[in-house]
C-alpha cells in the first residue's frame, strides 16, 4: 500500500529518468520500427517533388546542428534519395555553420553509397556554408554567384557544369530546407519563396513545425514535422520506390523509441493528474 | 554632432532600403543587391566582434576569481584551440581550399569527436527533464490549464502510432473523434490562428520600430536617452 502511495504522490524523479531511459534504449536495441501513413501535409510535399520535371534544379539547405541530428538527418537523407531518383540536380548549402558537416554526412551516407553513378558537379554540388542568415538569402536572390564564388571545396563556381545556368535564386525550381530554428524555413519563405514565387518545402523539428503551419499550403508546399514527418515521408518514398525498403527507414527506426517515450510521458501526465485530484479530495 | 551624423546615416540608409524594395526601376534593384552583399560582408565581421566579446567577458570573470573559473578556462581553451586548429588547417592537405570538413583535418576530428557528441548529449537530456516536468507541472488546476492539457494530450497521442490505433475502430460518422483527425485540426486551426496573430503582431512591431529608427525617434542604440 505504501509503495502505491509513494508511486502516486511522491514519484521519485530517478524512477522517471530510468523509465525514460528504458523506453528509449529498448526499442532502439531491438530496432522497433514504426511505419506511418503520410499525413496530407507530408504527402503534399512528396507530390510536389514528384511533379517536378526531370533535371529540375533544387536547393537543399542544411540549417541545423548536431543537437537535432536524429530528427533532421533522416529528412535530408529522404530528400536526397527522392531527388536523385527523380534525376533532379541538388545544390547543397547551409545557412548554419554547423550545417556543412551534416551536408557532408548526407553525401557520404546516401549519395556516394546509394547513388555511385551520380557525378559531382553534374548531379549534385556542395556549395557549403556562408554567413549572413536571411541577409544571405536576400543576396542570393539577386546575385547568387556574388556570394558563392567557389564551391565548398574551393573550386571556381564557373568551372562547375551545373552552376552554369544559375545567376539568381529565381533560376531554381524548388527550395527544400531541413532546419531546426532560425534562419530556416520561415526565412526561406519570406526572403525567397514569396518574392520569387519559388516553391518551398520544409523539414523541421517537431517544436519548430507548429510555427510553420500558417504558411501551409500557399507559401509552403508541404512540411515534415519532426521525426514523425520524416517517417511518414519515408513511407511515401518506399511505397513509390521500393528499392529504399531496406536502406531508407532511419526515421521509422528512430520513431520506435520516440513512440514508446511519448507513451511513458502520457502515462506520467495521467499519473500526475490522478495524484493531484486524489490529493485535493483528501484535503 | 556626435549624434546627428549617425541619425542622418540611419535616415538615408533606411529610406534607401525601403525605396530599393518598392521601386523596380534602375538604379534601385541593382543597389539592393549590392548593399545586400555589403551586409553579408559586415555580418562576417560580427563573428570577430562576438569572439572578442566572449574572450573579454570570460577573461574578466577569471581575473575576478569567479567560482566557475574552471569552466571559463575550458571555454577559452576550447575557443582558442578550435580557432588555431581551423586557421592552421592542422592535419590536412595544405591547400584544402578552406573546407574545414576535409577528411583527416583535426578540426573535423574535434568536431565529430567532441563537439557533435557533446551537443547531442546535452540536447538529449531534455527528454528526462520534460518527462519529469510532465509529471509534476502538467495538471488540470483550472479551466485554462485543462484546455492546454487536453490539447497537449491529443497532440502527444497523435504523434504516436498508439493514437491511430486507439480510435481506429470508431465508425466514419464519428471520425471527428479520431485522434489523427483531432491532431490535424488542432494544428491547422487553433494553432495556426494563434501563430498568425503572433506573426502579424511581430511584423507590425518591427515596422513601427523601424520607422522610429529611420525617423530618429528611437535613439537608445546611440547609448543615450530616448527622446
Amino acid at each position: 500500500m505504501n509503495i502505491l502511495k509513494n508511486l502516486l504522490f511522491q514519484l521519485d524523479r530517478r524512477i522517471i529518468y530510468v523509465a525514460i531511459a528504458l523506453a528509449v534504449t529498448i526499442p532502439l536495441v531491438f530496432h522497433f520500427a514504426v511505419p506511418l501513413n503520410p499525413s496530407p501535409i507530408v504527402q503534399s510535399l512528396f507530390d510536389a517533388i514528384e511533379a517536378l520535371p526531370p533535371e529540375s534544379k533544387v536547393i537543399l539547405s542544411f540549417d541545423y546542428g548536431p543537437s537535432t541530428l536524429p530528427e533532421n538527418d533522416p529528412m535530408a537523407f529522404a530528400f536526397a534519395r527522392h531527388l536523385l531518383t527523380r534525376n533532379h540536380r541538388i545544390y547543397m548549402m547551409a545557412l548554419w555553420a554547423t550545417g556543412e558537416r551534416n551536408l557532408d554526412y548526407t553525401i557520404e551516407q546516401v549519395i556516394e553509397k546509394e547513388f555511385p553513378g551520380k557525378v559531382y558537379g553534374v548531379d549534385y554540388v556542395k556549395l557549403g556554408y556562408k554567413a549572413g542568415d536571411e541577409g544571405l538569402i536576400n543576396t542570393l536572390f539577386k546575385n547568387f554567384k556574388g556570394m558563392y564564388t567557389t564551391d565548398g571545396h574551393g573550386t571556381n563556381i564557373n568551372d562547375i557544369p551545373m552552376m552554369k545556368e544559375i545567376t539568381t535564386l529565381e533560376d531554381f525550381d524548388m527550395i527544400l530546407n531541413v532546419g531546426s530554428g532560425r534562419p530556416g524555413t520561415k526565412e526561406w519563405i519570406q526572403y525567397a519563396g514569396d518574392r520569387g514565387n519559388i516553391p518551398i518545402g520544409g523539414a523541421v523539428t517537431a517544436v519548430e513545425a507548429l510555427l510553420l503551419y500558417p504558411y501551409y499550403p500557399r507559401q509552403l508546399k508541404g512540411l515534415l514535422g519532426g521525426l514523425q514527418g520524416a517517417a511518414e515521408y519515408e513511407t511515401a518514398l518506399i511505397s513509390k520506390y521500393p528499392q529504399f525498403g531496406i536502406t531508407g527507414r532511419q526515421a521509422q527506426v528512430y520513431m520506435g523509441p520516440q513512440a514508446v517515450a511519448h507513451c511513458v510521458i502520457l502515462l506520467l501526465v495521467i499519473l500526475g493528474n490522478v495524484s493531484y485530484f486524489v490529493g485535493k479530495r483528501r484535503k | 554632432m556626435k549624434k546627428r551624423i549617425p541619425l542622418i546615416i540611419i535616415f538615408c540608409v533606411g529610406t534607401l532600403f525601403v525605396l530599393a524594395i518598392f521601386l523596380p526601376f534602375p538604379p534601385f534593384p541593382a543597389m539592393e543587391g549590392e548593399v545586400s552583399v555589403w551586409f553579408d560582408i559586415l555580418k562576417g565581421f560580427a563573428f570577430v566582434l562576438g569572439g572578442g566579446n566572449l574572450i573579454r567577458v570570460t577573461a574578466d570573470k577569471i581575473r575576478k576569481g569567479h567560482p566557475d573559473r574552471f569552466y571559463l578556462w575550458v571555454t577559452l581553451v576550447g575557443f582558442f584551440g578550435m580557432l588555431g586548429v581551423g586557421l592552421l588547417q592542422l592535419g590536412g592537405p595544405i591547400a584544402s581550399g578552406g573546407d574545414f570538413t576535409t577528411e583527416g583535418l583535426w578540426f573535423r576530428r574535434i568536431y565529430d569527436g567532441i563537439f557533435a557528441p557533446c551537443m547531442a548529449a546535452i540536447f538529449s537530456t531534455l527528454a528526462f527533464f520534460v518527462s519529469s516536468a510532465a509529471y509534476r507541472a502538467f495538471r488540470a488546476k483550472n479551466r485554462e490549464a485543462t484546455v492546454l492539457l487536453v490539447a497537449a494530450f491529443v497532440i502527444l497521442l497523435g504523434r504516436t502510432p498508439l493514437g491511430n490505433s486507439l480510435t481506429a475502430w470508431l465508425p466514419d460518422f464519428l471520425s471527428f473523434l479520431k485522434i489523427p483527425w483531432l491532431f490535424e485540426k488542432i494544428l491547422m486551426y487553433p494553432n495556426t490562428a494563434g501563430q498568425r496573430a503572433i506573426l502579424i503582431g511581430i511584423a507590425l512591431g518591427i515596422i513601427s520600430n523601424s520607422l522610429r529608427l529611420i525617423l530618429g525617434v528611437e535613439r537608445s542604440y546611440l547609448g543615450g536617452e530616448r527622446s
